[in-house]
């Protein structure tokens, strides 16, 4: 039996919603209609009365999750795009980010971001807002590259006591496939998904699967790269990264968002300040190019790293 | 009423004062009793209410103590806030009583969010939500999406709109084009009322009016009350903006004189029974303060500083 990301993701909801009768699901179009994605496909008739069409309102669906939460409930809130997301930005931010440090109340919601690029989907339908609200303290932003994972994160983001950023990968919906849930880590720990010896590359979400295959291109030539997956940006797994590049000696940070500051910085900041020594050569990051994210397929390859660009950037590390 | 007033002749004292307050002041001074009209309807514990920044009267009448109030101006520890967030931000929402945040018209989902969840897990009862907002917050994309998810999702809630006619410094010409904010309550499908907002009893009845309707089932109610601030945005601002014609207006009227006056001619208190009831509320307001003003301040060394109730996923600083 071979399982996609997005089944994984729609069965993790079914086993939140059959577990859990706090559980709730509320999102455009994710009722009879299944989700702009299916992912929700079915379980409105699976679990009527607990599977809502919302209007059009990111702000207004986040608003009702935290006061829902407030309430006992285990909202799961469905953005039709990640991109939208930013019209809940206040709520998200501000309301569910601080009312557990304000008010002592947990605030257990968890909001469902299918994030990054397919081709043809243009500056509106890409957006990777990981970085965007990692930088909020009061959340957890969780970054699924696996079935696995997909399945595991996404029903432990409903158990948790704290706002839940899912940043779920749309180009992995359909290419990834596996045989079954198999087993996962806890959440904040990061995994070595290959390991090596020459250089680390730390990345996440979908660039894991460019960074694996990058890995595998340089084996040829002999060198051996250690991959590391996230799995959380946040909290990031700052030990095992720094473990990584004390072997390796080498880094490389690689994301699908856009360059300025954001997830990769972080990582080479953390590094650059607490393993300097460890260094041979100066950390490098690679991200989606500073322009908004282009609609023509030959365009939109070149504007978010490839294995291609990450196997460049790796040899210009390990050339240094 | 009156006890509002007191407490926050009190709390804009104190701040005149400087040195213990530690944030701004902002004050409900002549919208006393369109707020405790409203907040009269509900039930500590048992209601939602998310009130906004000049409902000091309505927290009182929902049941507020005035300790809450009192230790959260002042910042201390033993206040529902613990000096993290202050004034008027206050709130306990285990108890149904949200904390509001400054992005205004934020609250109106949130509280729409605990009723939806009540109704879901089966404990609405016949409970009801309230909340509030002033004219320039009905400017906001939040204001429009909150209520409109409340009236298609048919929530028992009552939105009171205080239009007391400038946002800050702004008068309501640069806030709406419509000609009254009542207006708005049919284009979103909601039971809509306009109200003298300077007169108690009229007050009283709409309130009455719109949360029995609200509670039978007929969805969100919006009322909207008429009247004038009678001071700055915060005790900062002295308000230099509002032209003497505004303060000459009907709306003008201090609601808590125009009360006393019709409990007087209708022979339902005394002019004695009001110096007895500010006596009594200046003596609570006197004892709440004395016991709040000994308590402790918040101790960096002793904060956890931790954002996430999940104290496992708490980051260390890093460098």
């Amino acid at each position: 039996m071979s399982i996609t990301y997005l089944e994984a993701i729609r069965e993790a909801q079914y086993e939140a919603l059959r577990t859990d009768p706090n559980v709730f699901l509320y999102g455009q179009d994710i009722s009879t209609f299944g989700g702009a994605f299916k992912a929700t496909k079915n379980l409105s008739r699976e679990f009527p009365g607990r599977v809502f069409d919302s209007p059009i309102s990111e702000d207004a669906m986040i608003g009702m999750a935290v006061g829902a939460a407030v309430e006992g409930a285990r909202p799961i809130i469905e953005m039709q795009f990640a991109d939208f997301s930013s019209v809940g930005f206040n709520q998200i931010v501000n309301q569910a980010a601080t009312l557990y440090w304000r008010t002592s109340t947990p605030c257990p919601i968890t909001i469902r971001m299918p994030s990054g690029g397919t081709p043809g989907s243009g500056p509106f339908h890409s957006q990777s807002m990981e970085s965007i609200y990692a930088h909020y303290p009061g959340i957890v932003i969780l970054t699924p590259a696996t079935v696995e994972d997909a399945y595991w994160m996404l029903l432990e983001s409903v158990k948790l006591n704290d706002p839940v950023i899912f940043c779920e990968h749309k180009f992995l919906y359909y290419h990834l496939k596996s045989e079954g849930f198999g087993e996962s880590l806890p959440i904040g720990k990061a995994r070595i998904a290959r390991p090596g010896r020459d250089a680390t590359v730390v990345t996440y979400s979908a660039m894991l699967h460019e960074a694996l295959k990058s890995a595998e291109e340089l084996q040829m030539d002999g060198y051996q790269v250690e991959v590391v997956d996230l799995r959380s940006v946040k909290p990031m797994d700052t030990d095992t990264i720094l473990a990584s590049v004390s072997r390796t000696g080498r880094l490389l940070a690689v994301g699908e968002a856009f360059p300025w500051g954001g997830v990769t910085s972080e990582i080479i900041a953390r590094v650059s300040s607490e393993a300097f020594h460890m260094l041979d050569a100066p950390p490098m990051r690679l991200n989606s190019k500073d322009t908004p994210i282009p609609y023509h397929p030959n365009l939109w390859k070149s504007h978010r790293p490839t294995t291609s660009s990450i196997t460049a950037a790796l040899r210009d590390l390990l050339r240094y | 009423m009156i006890l509002s007033r007191i407490l926050e002749e009190k709390l804009g004292s104190l701040y005149r004062a400087g040195g213990r307050i530690v944030g701004g002041v902002y004050l409900g001074r002549g919208q006393e009793a369109f707020s405790a009209a409203a907040g009269n309807n509900l039930r500590y514990g048992k209601d939602v209410y998310g009130p906004l920044i000049r409902d000091q009267a309505g927290r009182i009448a929902y049941g507020e103590p005035l300790l809450d109030t009192l230790r959260t101006y002042l910042g201390v520890v033993t206040g529902p806030m613990r000096g993290r967030d202050g004034n008027i931000h206050r709130g306990r929402p285990k108890d149904g009583y949200m904390a509001m945040i400054s992005h205004l018209g934020s609250l109106l989902s949130v509280v729409a969010g605990a009723l939806f969840a009540r109704r879901l897990r089966g404990t609405l009862e016949d409970s009801v939500g309230a909340t509030s907002i002033g004219d320039g917050g009905t400017s906001t994309g939040a204001f429009h999406e909150g209520l409109n998810m409340a009236a298609v999702e048919k929530l028992p809630l009552v939105v009171s709109i205080a239009n007391n006619q400038f946002a800050y410094s702004t008068p309501t010409t640069r806030q709406y084009a419509c000609e009254d904010l009542v207006d708005r309550a049919i284009g979103y499908g909601v039971e809509g009322y306009s109200v003298d907002g300077t007169d108690l009893l009229a007050c009283v009845a709409t309130f009455r009016t719109a949360f029995a309707r609200a509670r039978a089932g007929h969805g969100p109610q919006l009322v909207v009350g008429r009247l004038l601030r009678l001071g700055g945005h915060g005790e900062h601002d002295d308000a230099s903006y509002i032209p003497d014609s505004a303060k000459h207006k009907h709306e003008a009227r201090d609601c808590i004189e125009v009360a006393k006056k019709q409990a007087l001619e209708f022979n339902w208190a005394t002019e004695a029974d009001f110096r007895t009831w500010e006596e009594e509320a200046r003596r609570d307001v006197d004892a709440a303060q004395a016991i709040a003003s000994k308590e402790p301040t918040p101790d960096p060394y002793r904060e956890t500083w931790h954002a996430l109730s999940t104290s496992e996923l708490v980051e260390g600083q890093h460098g």
